[in-house]
């Protein structure tokens, strides 16, 4: 495991504040500098092993219709007409690594989603039981889930790159410098900045994608049009809804993802004790 | 590049136009994003399509493929008539002030001097009127009504904003928005620079369309300097290195010419290839040239290369035919070559109207293919529609490494000749080029010894001195192509020392200096800039002698203060210029000479006696067209083009325009180079399939669904793909006419992980009047909707 700080973990009460001072780190995509080269995207398939999926045109530039267990970063295109003028909006679509992550809050498998001090939300993989209350629980519908694998993935904002002190690999990977990488207090004034270039060229409606209703997140985005944002595929005013932790739904649905009795059992254990005996569970063991 | 690619963050305007950097060019394009970010420029792109380029511009402009020079054409009346060019700049450094011979005219798009019988120019009506001691006579108030600069204001006089608007198919105010922006850099605190690539030079009049370009810079005073120029986008890593070294036909490396048969001697080579000066005030640096030539002699044949025997110059083939891709392709055709080898590229896919292009290469006896990868020129045999059993070419695949598994030097779009390590072994049993041309070397001159033969004599006297000479090292390499003195044998720091008497060889004058006797200077990796402007004189070395912008000279005014202080090229502080590596005479005081010290002129030529086409550049129609020429019915094309024999027939005639009616244009994109990433499996996810792509309007008129499968032919062949329905190619109204253009992309074909149409199937078996560069950009199509292939 990480040598991280860990801030919170799912179905878990929050750990002790840690006493290392680990800084916050964001990445910014100016929407506005990104030529849709999809080096990220490819950068991200090759950091993380994932594998090459079949695609086929669809009529479009994009490579893959949807996110997939096998592709955390998808360039989205999508073209629009504003004020009589085409745009070709291109938008990085993977995970925002909100401050306040939906997935972690619905996740019901202790351990199995953890949000590092650093604000990076991370799947454990060997805790995730593939109940899928992630999915629903996202605003930007981000994670997937893996048939083969049950169990559910999404960018990990290379948590081995920046544990080793790298950028992730998107970052490292852009030709225009489109996405920044630093501290969030960095990255929002960088935003800051760019958004008054943005209102210097021209454009009415700038803005800094951080938004409130998810306690702000750690991949932003630089707006060129903000008042389109659904044109951009963003949700205007995403919250974080935790779905209940208890009741016989959640036991349902967990029960129809194959899950042994082992886990279940866990999962009180883990639920009662706390985090601390995190170490202990061994999902696969029963 | 005149400048460089990092050059490109000091312009104030940045014009793409007949280029897709972020497509083509990501990591350069930076540059460009770098100087709308941080100097607020303006990034404007002109293209058939909505690009990629254009996501991220301040302002975009659609046309019509292959209406380039009238737009550009009308850039230049935009600037005259509203006097925006840079008054003192032209004066100072074009030769806007020249006069022209009396018998120069242009009449109903044609230049005088035409041949009908022979379809080719006399350039001699269009030279410069001369005095009586034999240099131009001028007239500096730019008012003579034959000097270059009322000329060139009566040529562009018909390119008004409606006749742009009638050919290009833009609207009035569109063209009149973009020329607003595009020549608001014609004085001293302002810069702007232009991007162009093969969008420019693959049509029939492609050497003229960047002329008409140069013309707008030069008016505007934006060659030389920091943030200016007009900027060639090169294809691959290492093009501008191949072009330096003579990929281009009618060519020796360092732009020397191929001798003529009609060249006998030496002597009369050099003759007619060394430039005279047209006025007395300048350098007329290719007056070198007997230096650079006989140094290459020198380089090649060594000791072999003696006064006596012209150095060489006999053992130096005769170009009787021109060796241009279409000229080698239409021999094939005749059957009249024997055997092809191809190294670097893939010369099926490469090549317009592959159909043609098969039935030439089935006439081979053989053909090598030398390659990193197994592709479809090999397996050219194989493609659809081919009957193996009937093809009796020899086929020979050499794999060969990958420049990733080699050392050597890459020469960037900017002239930045860059040393690079070898990254990974290649695989057991894989040669290098190297290698490989010296294997055929030696064993060619082993059967020469052991066998004799005809004029056995070039290949007997060949140097070949290198500690192994069957596999020299790219140093080795670098170090002859930089040269050296042969009385002491120290190699060469400039081009300078280059001597006619044979006593200094270079393979490459351009690359002197760049392995001097203090060490390869390729290899250095310096970061400081104490210009500010990104030249980093201490990063890799630049041709010429480490220069950065060329014609820097012009970056300065007459007394050689900058135009521009905060911008500076180079500037004279009364003892010696500083700053850039000077494009002058370091110590040469400003008045001296013309700022433009390669030119006989010692000025910028806005008229330009060389071209085969024309001395100012004229609007010419694609060959194939969906419009008249409205500028002259009787003149529709480009007049002096090469036609090989059968090739009319391949051509949509005017009568029927309406078989083919939309004008279409080729690409690549940015998840593909070329075709060699058709074996890199994410790249191949990251764009799978062949597609079309089709205007919205369009697409609603002829039932194509987006995502659907459509064909596409021209006369000469058909592809088939998805179909992309976009809101990024718009109608254009061309003399009247609701036009719709289509867009195909390059980078498939039958042999990789995903096949797909080969692009080249539609496109014309025709070039450039100059070049011979192929009209890949533009021609006409039809298009339908189709059921998917089994
Ligand atoms: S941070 Fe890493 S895992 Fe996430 S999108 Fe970027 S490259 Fe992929
Ligand atoms: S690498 Fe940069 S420019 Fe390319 S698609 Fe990703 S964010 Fe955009």
């Amino acid at each position: 495991m990480s040598t991280l700080s860990i801030k919170r973990i799912s179905a878990t009460a929050s750990p002790a504040p840690g006493i290392r001072s680990t800084p916050e780190y964001a990445k910014l995509v100016d929407i506005s500098s990104c030529i849709g080269c999809k080096g990220c995207e490819v950068a991200c398939k090759e950091w993380n092993d994932l594998k090459v999926e079949p695609t086929a045109n669809f009529g479009s530039y994009q490579s893959h219709k949807d996110l997939s267990a096998h592709t955390w970063l998808l360039m989205r295109f999508d073209e629009v007409e504003m004020s009589g003028r085409v745009q070709w909006l291109i938008k990085k679509d993977a995970c925002l690594h909100c401050e306040d992550p939906g997935c972690l809050s619905a996740c019901p498998a202790p351990g199995a989603i953890v949000q590092y001090e650093n604000g990076i939300v991370d799947i454990n993989h060997e805790h995730c039981i593939g109940c899928q209350f992630c999915v629903t629980g996202c605003p930007f519908d981000i994670p997937r889930f893996d048939k083969e694998t049950k169990k559910v993935y999404k960018c990990n904002m290379c948590v081995d790159r920046v544990e080793a002190g790298l950028e992730p690999a998107c970052v490292k990977t852009c030709p225009t410098h489109a996405i920044s990488w630093g501290s969030k207090e960095d990255m929002l004034s960088l935003a800051e900045h760019k958004v008054d270039l943005l209102k210097d060229r021209g454009f009415e409606n700038p803005v800094t994608y951080n938004p409130a209703g998810v306690g702000g997140t750690h991949m932003m985005y630089v707006v060129p049009h903000g008042n389109h944002l659904a044109d951009y595929r963003l949700p205007a005013n995403p919250t974080a809804s935790p779905l209940p932790l208890t009741g016989l739904g959640v036991l349902k649905r967990i029960g129809a993802y194959l899950l042994g009795v082992g886990v279940l059992s866990s999962l009180v254990h883990y639920l009662t004790i706390g985090p601390q005996a995190a170490e202990d569970l061994h999902p696969h063991d029963h | 590049m005149t400048n460089h690619w990092k050059d490109i963050k000091n312009a104030d305007v940045v014009l793409v136009m007949g280029a897709n950097p972020a497509e083509n060019h990501p990591c350069g394009f930076k540059w460009a994003l770098e100087a709308r970010n941080t100097r607020r420029a303006q990034l404007v792109t002109i293209d058939p399509r909505f690009t990629r380029t254009s996501a991220v511009a301040d302002e975009h402009l659609q046309i019509r493929p292959g209406s380039d020079i009238a737009l550009l054409g009308g850039l230049v009346r935009y600037i005259l008539t509203n006097n925006l060019h840079h008054a003192d700049y032209v004066r100072a450094h074009t030769n806007a002030s020249f006069i022209i011979g009396e018998r120069f005219s242009f009449e109903d798009g044609l230049f005088s001097g035409f041949d009908e019988a022979t379809s080719q120019y006399d350039a001699s009506t269009w030279e410069y009127d001369r005095a009586p001691d034999g240099y131009v006579r001028r007239d500096v108030t730019l008012e003579h009504p034959r000097s270059v600069f009322q000329l060139l204001k009566q040529h562009y006089d018909r390119y008004t904003p409606e006749r742009v608007a009638q050919i290009t198919g833009c609207s009035e105010e569109d063209f009149l928005r973009i020329a607003k922006i595009v020549c608001s850099t014609g004085t001293a605190d302002r810069v702007g620079t232009i991007m162009y690539a093969v969008g420019w030079t693959m049509h029939t009049v492609g050497t003229q369309i960047i002329r008409t370009a140069a013309i707008v810079q030069l008016l505007l005073g934006n060659i030389g300097r920091p943030g200016g120029g007009i900027n060639a986008l090169r294809g691959h890593a290492n093009v501008q290195g191949a072009t330096d070294h003579a990929i281009v036909a009618g060519i020796l490396p360092g732009y020397l010419r191929v001798p003529q048969p009609s060249q006998t001697s030496l002597a009369s080579h050099l003759e007619a290839s060394t430039p005279q000066p047209l006025v007395r005030d300048t350098a007329n640096y290719w007056g070198n040239y007997p230096k650079f030539f006989v140094s290459q002699l020198k380089a090649w044949f060594g000791d072999r290369a003696q006064p006596d025997n012209e150095f060489g110059y006999h053992y130096l083939g005769k170009m009787e035919e021109d060796a241009t891709w279409l000229s080698i392709w239409d021999q094939a055709h005749q059957g009249k070559l024997e055997g092809f080898i191809a190294l670097g590229f893939n010369s099926l896919l490469a090549g317009p109207n592959v159909s043609r292009l098969l039935e030439a290469m089935a006439k081979l006896k053989w053909k090598v293919v030398i390659d990193p990868f197994m592709m479809d020129s090999a397996e050219f045999w194989k493609a659809p529609g081919m009957k193996p059993s009937e093809i009796d070419t020899e086929v020979l695949y050499l794999p060969t490494t990958h420049w990733i598994e080699r050392d050597g030097s890459f020469t960037n779009s900017g002239r930045w000749a860059q040393w690079k390590e070898k990254a990974i072994d290649a695989p057991i049993g894989v040669r290098s080029d190297t290698w490989i041309l010296s294997e055929l070397f030696w064993r060619v001159k082993e059967l020469y010894i052991a066998e004799g033969g005809a004029y056995d004599e070039p290949i007997q006297s060949l140097t070949w001195n290198y500690l192994n000479p069957r596999e020299p090292t790219m140093t080795e390499l670098a170090q002859e192509i930089n040269g050296s003195d042969l009385t002491s044998g120290r190699r060469l720091s400039s081009f300078g020392e280059l001597k006619e008497d044979g006593s200094t060889a270079s393979g490459n004058w351009l690359y002197s200096g760049s392995y001097p006797e203090a060490g390869n200077q390729m290899a250095r990796r310096a970061t400081e800039d104490p210009t500010g402007l990104g030249m980093h004189h201490g990063w890799a070395w630049s041709w010429p002698l480490n220069r950065r912008v060329l014609y820097n000279r012009a970056s300065a005014d007459q007394d050689g203060a900058p135009w521009d202080g905060t911008r500076s090229g180079i500037a004279w502080n009364g003892r010696e210029w500083i700053g850039d590596v000077p494009d002058y005479g370091r110590t040469t005081p400003p008045g001296a000479m013309g700022a433009f010290i390669m030119t006989e002129e010692g000025v910028a030529r806005l008229f330009s006696p060389l071209l085969k086409d024309g001395p100012i550049p004229e609007h010419y129609e694609p060959v194939e067209s969906p419009t008249v020429n409205v500028l002259h019915e009787r003149v529709p094309i480009n007049p002096v083009l090469r036609w090989y024999d059968g090739i009319r027939e391949t051509l949509a005639q005017e009568n029927d325009r309406h078989a083919y009616p939309y004008p279409c244009t080729i690409y690549r994109v940015v998840e593909r180079e070329h075709f060699v990433t058709s074996n890199v499996p994410y790249l191949v996810e990251a764009m799978p399939d062949f597609f079309v792509e089709v205007p919205e309007g369009l697409a609603a008129e002829k039932g194509i669904e987006n995502g659907g499968q459509v064909r596409v032919w021209s006369r000469r062949g058909e592809v088939q793909g998805t179909a992309i329905v976009t809101k990024r190619i718009g109608p254009l109204t061309v003399n009247g006419r609701t036009v719709w253009t289509i867009g195909v992309p390059v980078h498939w074909g039958f042999v990789g992980i995903t096949q797909g149409s080969m692009a080249n199937e539609l496109t014309p078996f025709i070039g450039d009047a100059n070049t011979g560069c192929p009209e890949f950009k533009a021609f006409l199509v039809n298009v339908e909707a189709v059921e998917k292939r089994g």
